[in-house]
């Protein structure tokens, strides 16, 4: 695996907010197919990172390579070109839109028609929005959420949007996939549930998949990979197994475990 | 009988002409969940852009390709310099820059044109014309003409394509937006741009009736209960809310107006407005706000 250049590597990344530090000065990779979990307590520039990551956010300083590109500044619009897909922690849907509607529009960079000939319905459009319609609906199918597809997002109970969220990130058929938070105000029965999705999405897809999480558990279990966040710098980077025996992650992070 | 269709049928075209109007907020509502305070002001920017232009010895489809142009150019420049400082702001922030863009569109359009009140004679005549039987005027039925071609171009843009979900998309949430590779920029570009041709169509129609002046911009006031009834997210709802408030204004005034005091054209569309925000605050065609609590 590691002969492999990384699919996403950050080098030494900084990002302030006026003059508040919130990322300073990290740097690690991801390899392609992997699941690497970013931990850390609340406040450590967990979000801050997935944001300089999809472009939300610009770094002050540091480089972000992504499949062998590299960028000082990523632009929102270019990741998503490039196949980067996310989701976060406060749930980012189109509320007023269908269940269908939204996973469409995760659609948007796959469309291949110009909107005169959607205007027209001809051209390459008719084939263009089918091709479009059956891969939302495998989509649809894979997470299990058919019965729901003509609801209107914002009635759905909070459990369901985030798998919603998925959905439309899914459907874009990212390379790179970033979760915030997948799985924040979930029980436990749901938490599975959501942690066998994700594992299912890397097997099936080969999705390479970076994800905040905060419980330890869930963390464990999914990744092969964790890096350690605490007050904006990486203090842990390695396998479960490393991290959990990292004495500098032990007193940052898990401390109060033990 | 015949007289009461006579004054219906000015009524519903004279209501067309305030759906002309409506028309660019719907565009921009549904772009990004705001009312644009500066629609009156980009209607009056257009017809007094053309006029001038037209005054100057500049046949008619030159001078409306050039305004269109700069149109396209105030569009870039709102585009730059109020909405993508704006990016993820709330909705009235956005609200409150329509507000100050207004004022200074209006403004521009007094530095390059003067303040002057300009005739604009279209050539269509406004003679009555009868037609079975009612005389209904000319220069309504190019207007109606001209309004139904729009909403027509609009509904397959807004329905067809992809680019009607895209604006829902982007007037939901922008952050979402940007994470599934809509580019805003463009599409707020697109949707201006759009508003500012209606608002052109708008200000020939307008200015060729009233006189091209700074009152001008004055007539979105009507678009107001036009929209509260039609909804401000349907183009239809434009159509048909102006229908409505032409239609009734214009019956009121000859039914009712004798009954209470004349002049009650000026007000009747608010009071209907008014109730229409009781009973259906969405309006006929918006759409419902649909909040889990």
């Amino acid at each position: 695996m590691t002969a492999h250049a990384p699919l996403l590597e950050l080098q030494h990344i900084s990002l302030s907010f006026k003059g508040i530090k919130a990322i300073t000065d990290i740097s690690f990779a991801v390899q392609q197919g992997e699941i690497c979990a970013l931990i850390g307590p609340n406040g450590a520039g967990k979000s801050s990172l997935l944001n300089v990551i999809n472009g939300v956010y610009q770094p002050d300083e540091g480089v972000i390579s992504f499949n062998s590109k590299s960028y000082s500044r990523m632009k929102a619009h270019q990741a998503a070109v490039q196949g980067i897909a996310r989701t976060f922690q406060n749930i980012a849907l189109f509320k007023g839109m269908s269940v269908l509607d939204n996973v469409l529009t995760g659609r948007n960079l796959k469309v291949r028609s110009n909107w005169l000939e959607q205007m027209l319905n001809s051209g390459r459009a008719p084939a263009d929005y089918v091709s479009q319609r059956i891969k939302a609906e495998e989509v649809i199918d894979f997470l299990r959420i058919n019965q729901w597809r003509n609801s209107i997002v914002g009635t759905l109970p909070y459990g369901l949007q985030k798998r919603v969220e998925l959905a439309r990130a899914l459907a874009s058929e990212p390379r790179l996939l970033l979760l915030d938070e997948p799985m924040a105000g979930m029980n436990n029965e749901e938490k599975a549930e959501m942690s066998a999705f994700i594992l299912d999405t890397q097997r099936e897809f080969g999705t390479t998949v970076v994800l905040i999480e905060h419980d330890i558990g869930v963390v464990m279990n999914l990744s092969g990979h964790v890096v350690v966040l605490d007050y904006g710098k990486k203090v842990g980077d390695g396998t479960p197994d490393e991290v959990r025996h990292n004495p500098e992650v032990i007193a940052a992070y898990l401390g109060t475990k033990h | 009988m015949d007289f009461f269709l006579e004054v219906l049928t000015g009524g519903l075209l004279a209501g067309v002409m305030y759906s002309l109007v409506a028309i660019g907020f719907v565009l921009i509502y549904k772009a990004s969940g705001v009312f644009n305070f500066a629609q009156g002001a980009m209607v009056l920017f257009a017809a007094l852009t053309f006029v001038s232009l037209w005054e100057h010895g500049i046949p008619f489809w030159g001078a409306f390709v050039m305004t269109l142009l700069s149109m396209l150019a105030l569009a870039w420049g709102v585009e730059r310099v109020v909405l993508r400082p704006l990016v993820n702001r709330p909705p009235i922030t956005l609200f409150m820059a329509t507000l100050g863009l207004s004022y200074v569109i209006e403004g521009l359009a007094q530095l390059l044109w003067g303040s002057q009140v300009h005739g604009l004679e279209l050539g269509i005549s406004d003679e009555p014309l009868e037609v079975g039987g009612m005389l209904v005027s000319q220069f309504d039925l190019f207007a109606a003409g001209v309004a139904g071609v729009l909403v027509l171009i609009l509904s397959l843009l807004f329905n067809k394509t992809r680019i009607g979900i895209t604006l829902r998309a982007v007037a939901d949430d922008q952050l979402a937006a940007l994470a599934v590779g809509i580019r805003l920029e463009r599409i707020w570009m697109i949707v201006w741009a759009v508003a500012g041709f209606v608002g052109l169509v708008a200000g020939l129609l307008w200015g060729a009736r009233l006189g091209v002046q700074f009152s001008l911009s004055l007539v979105v006031l009507k678009a107001l209960p036009v929209l509260i009834i039609g909804g401000f997210t349907s183009v239809g709802g434009a159509i048909v809310g102006g229908l409505i408030i032409g239609a009734s204004e214009k019956l009121a005034e000859i039914y009712l107006g004798p009954l209470i005091g004349g002049g009650i054209e000026n007000w009747f569309p608010y009071v209907l407005a008014l109730l229409f925000l009781l009973v259906r605050p969405s309006g006929i065609f918006g759409e419902r706000a649909i909040e889990r609590v």
